[in-house]
């Protein structure tokens, strides 16, 4: 009788009519989704379109902008060749990638002790890391020049490999300490009297187990400083020390002249690696993002 | 193989909340020692005292004759199944089992023999390398078990162990816990708030109140000689009947009924206490008695019980499930005098 009963139910919403399913979906889902894209992507395919345009049909206004007729890569090599446009990729990508490591380094064990660990102040400090996030970059640079200066770091990368992490430890090590917190407290006390120590319980259990988070703050960190604007603006000047996001903005517009072809290249190659990174890590930021949700 | 002493262990989360009162209890060698009482009774904390979780404010804990207050978690020796059953997700059934011993440093081909045995003993040789999650909860259950047993501890320590399973599962569990302490000849400390887990398993029952413990005995004198009134309401389902009386000399009276004592109490104001079984089947002539007005009645097929009021206090019977009864009837109902219980309305200690 039971399961008879359970044969004549089926799965929730498998009444509905097809024809009918699938039109609810495309208004509901689908449409909005696609104005979004639209919007969201079109400053890219100006970019690359803009970009593949020969100097000729860049001021022919004429043609519709939107596409190209004649596609060269006449402006990607004047970037190569012509600017110093391969140092500052070099250098954005050092710098990103090694303040990262340090800010995750510091991070994952101000997060985890700040989660995990029961001693005096913790709370204090836990938001004292969150108010010195909330001091603007505008504010802090006065100060941090002062100290790049007396360390005489000035057109040295280390300079903004120091500085970036007083934005990404407070950043990261908050995102952290939810993802510690959300695992159970049980799961190291199990190993400690199972015989590890805190170390070993942190590492074989914590890291592991929050290796999502782990990865979701380490994109962040990386996408945060690899479009770092301020700090690179003010701690760089001589050219062939400069990040992407200065080097073009500076160097390929003189005054009012914009060089617009080797700016889009520019912009587009600048954007390229973080595009390739989110793709690449896409299942385990979402499973970061939404931590916590549900039980998995 | 251990055995295990509190003295005068405190344990205060802060100034206002003390979570474990002054709790002496020496629990001996091989021993199946329970701890029970309602959530927030201070049972879990004194487990986790125990195991090194939690620090202790006042008293020793020894495991033989060695304290252990200072000692980390890991170089107690013990082993520990929570509620939750803290499996490690991330790893397999055989990873989850050989962690304490990689941990100890184990040779592989011990840690690979040892996860080997526990697997047959508790069924899980075909489940070795499968994830937590692709496990049922009884299997989850056993692998928590694995963890522990691979050890060889000299302290088991279990946590509600049984709490998170189906009815049918816990009783099964219940039963081969019982076999395992057997064979294993292992000191095992269980918490349960469930006291049908408490009378089965222990060797030992300590029951446990706001902190204080309350009696620590053999399960049968437990229930035969409980010694206050929450013991006595605690152990034992339905629970023990109370009912006020006043008393002069031996003759005690209650709201509806009043019957001779054994023996002259030495108190003004008592409780009597008369467990719901402890009715007599039939009454003859001599026996103390009281009417009970029946409101609601249940018939389980092995038992009856019978809810109402005699005089103005409740009063649960369980009668011969053949008696014929209708709500509204008034029942005679004998008292068996050799089981009843005394209890001082003050102080709720046990007069007899």
């Amino acid at each position: 009788m039971a399961s008879l009963a359970r044969l004549k139910v089926g799965k929730p919403g498998t009444g509905r009519v097809i024809g009918d399913r699938f039109f609810g979906r495309a208004v509901r889902i689908y449409l909005p989704l696609l104005a979004l894209l639209v919007v969201t992507l079109f400053p890219f395919y100006w970019m690359a379109v803009t970009s593949f345009k020969s100097a000729s049909e860049l001021f022919d206004f004429s043609v519709s902008p939107l596409w190209v007729r004649e596609p060269t890569l006449d402006w990607y090599q004047h970037l190569f060749t012509q600017t110093n446009f391969p140092h500052w990729a070099f250098n954005t990508a050092v710098v990103a990638t090694v303040s990262t490591l340090i800010s995750l380094f510091c991070s994952v064990l101000a997060g985890y002790s700040l989660a995990r660990l029961r001693y005096r102040g913790a709370d204090s400090i836990g938001w004292g890391i969150f108010v010195t996030y909330l001091v603007p970059p505008t504010l802090l640079f006065l100060p941090l020049t002062f100290v790049i200066r007396e360390l005489h770091l000035f057109n040295n990368l280390w300079s903004l490999i120091l500085t970036y992490p007083t934005f990404l430890i407070p950043f990261c090590t908050w995102m952290l300490m939810g993802f510690f917190k959300g695992i159970p407290r049980e799961l190291e006390e199990a190993a400690l009297v199972d015989g590890a120590t805190r170390i070993q319980a942190m590492l074989r259990i914590a890291i592991p187990l929050a290796l999502p988070g782990i990865l979701a703050a380490a994109l962040f960190a990386f996408t945060l400083s690899w479009n770092e604007f301020l700090y690179s603006l003010i701690f760089m000047n001589d050219s062939l020390v400069k990040t992407i996001p200065v080097g073009v903005t500076q160097e390929l517009i003189h005054g009012d002249e914009f060089f617009w072809g080797e700016l889009m290249a520019a912009a587009l190659l600048g954007s390229v690696p973080v595009a390739v990174l989110y793709s690449f890590f896409v299942d385990h930021f979402v499973a970061g993002m939404t931590a916590g949700a549900v039980k998995g | 193989m251990a055995s295990v002493t509190y003295e005068h262990v405190t344990k205060k989360f802060s100034a206002e909340t003390t979570a474990v009162d002054d709790l002496s209890l020496a629990i001996r060698d091989t021993e199946f020692m329970v701890l029970v009482g309602p959530s927030g009774c201070g049972k879990s904390t004194a487990l986790r005292m125990l195991a090194g979780l939690e620090e202790i404010t006042a008293g020793e804990i020894k495991i033989d004759d060695e304290v252990v207050n200072k000692m980390a978690p890991r170089d107690r020796d013990v082993a520990m199944v929570f509620q939750s059953y803290a499996l490690y997700p991330h790893m397999s059934v055989y990873d989850n089992m050989a962690f304490g011993l990689k941990m100890r440093g184990s040779p592989r081909t011990e840690i690979e023999s040892r996860v080997k045995e526990a697997g047959r003993i508790l069924r899980l040789d075909k489940l070795l390398i499968r994830k937590p999650r692709q496990l049922s909860g009884g299997q989850r259950q056993r692998v928590a078990l694995g963890r522990a047993i691979v050890r060889h501890p000299r302290v088991f320590l279990l946590d509600e162990p049984l709490s998170n399973l189906d009815a049918m599962l816990r009783v099964q569990t219940r039963i081969e816990l019982q076999k395992m302490h057997q064979r294993l000849g292992t000191t095992f400390i269980y918490v349960t708030h469930d006291q049908v887990e408490a009378m089965t398993m222990g060797d030992r029952i300590a029951v446990m109140k706001d902190g204080l413990l309350q009696q620590v005995a053999p399960p049968r004198e437990i229930y035969d000689q409980p010694a206050n009134m929450y013991v006595a309401s605690f152990i034992g389902s339905p629970r023990m009947n109370f009912l006020p009386v006043t008393i002069s000399d031996h003759q005690a009276k209650a709201s509806g009924f009043e019957l001779s004592l054994p023996k002259a109490p030495g108190v003004a104001r008592g409780i009597l206490g008369i467990r719901p079984e402890h009715f007599l089947p039939t009454v003859s002539g001599d026996d103390a008695i009281m009417d009970l007005k029946v409101e609601v009645l249940e018939v389980l097929g092995a038992d009856q019980y019978l809810y109402g009021k005699v005089g103005s206090d409740d009063v649960i019977a369980r009668v011969d499930p053949q008696l014929k009864v209708s709500v509204g009837d008034l029942v005679r109902l004998g008292i068996n005098m050799g089981r009843l219980h005394l209890f001082n309305a003050e102080t709720e200690k046990a007069v007899f």
